[in-house]
């Protein structure tokens, strides 16, 4: 009874451990829904934008997400000895491509689209679809 | 360029240099930089499918 007791709080525990950064990865429901309904979209700069005109909260959530963002990139920026600028668009890059239909980007020229079934229109810069750039 | 005719009519001819139709500097900067997107599009990449929680 007691050693089970303790198994079942050893494999609780267990699964806890595995299950938290499981979690961490996985996008906050409000961002979720956020993206979803077109109110956040993807730059080509590498951050999150606003769509039309932002509530508080929308604006809040954009900018919490690109200070970590900030955050990462200027980690990986400086161990590949690149500068945050364009480690950002190398990122924004992938992050414009794995939009899904029906998510908002925004185009080189600034203007929001609805991302479709057809690529996204990316800064011409990009590493072309197909050619080492994660396309899922 | 009709300064140009004036101050230098009789001595050598006048030599006109048309602007170039692309800035020049500019379009080297975006070679370089395309490069340095390329050398870094596959770290990037796994950078974003590691922080999924903010991509």
């Amino acid at each position: 009874m007691r050693s089970s007791t303790r198994a079942a709080i050893a494999a609780l525990a267990l699964i806890g451990a595995v299950a938290v950064p499981a979690i961490a990865q996985q996008r906050d429901p409000a961002y979720a829904a956020a993206r979803a309904s077109g109110k956040v979209g993807e730059q080509p700069d590498g951050y999150l934008g606003v769509v039309g005109s932002a509530d508080s909260a929308t604006q809040r959530l954009v900018d919490d997400i690109n200070i970590k963002r900030r955050a990462v990139y200027a980690d990986k920026a400086q161990k590949n000895n690149a500068t945050l600028e364009a480690y950002a668009l190398s990122a924004g890059c992938t992050a414009v491509l794995r939009t899904v239909p029906g998510e908002k980007y925004r185009a080189p020229d600034g203007t929001w689209q609805t991302r479709t079934n057809a690529d996204p229109v990316r800064d011409n810069r990009c590493p072309k679809v197909g050619a080492g750039d994660a396309a899922d | 360029m009709a300064g140009c005719s004036i101050i230098v009519a009789g001595l050598t001819g006048c030599v006109n240099i048309a602007a170039p139709d692309k800035p020049i500097v500019i379009e080297l900067n975006i070679n370089i930089r395309q490069e340095v997107i390329y050398r870094l599009a596959a770290d990037a990449a796994n950078t974003v499918e590691e922080n999924k929680d903010i991509f």
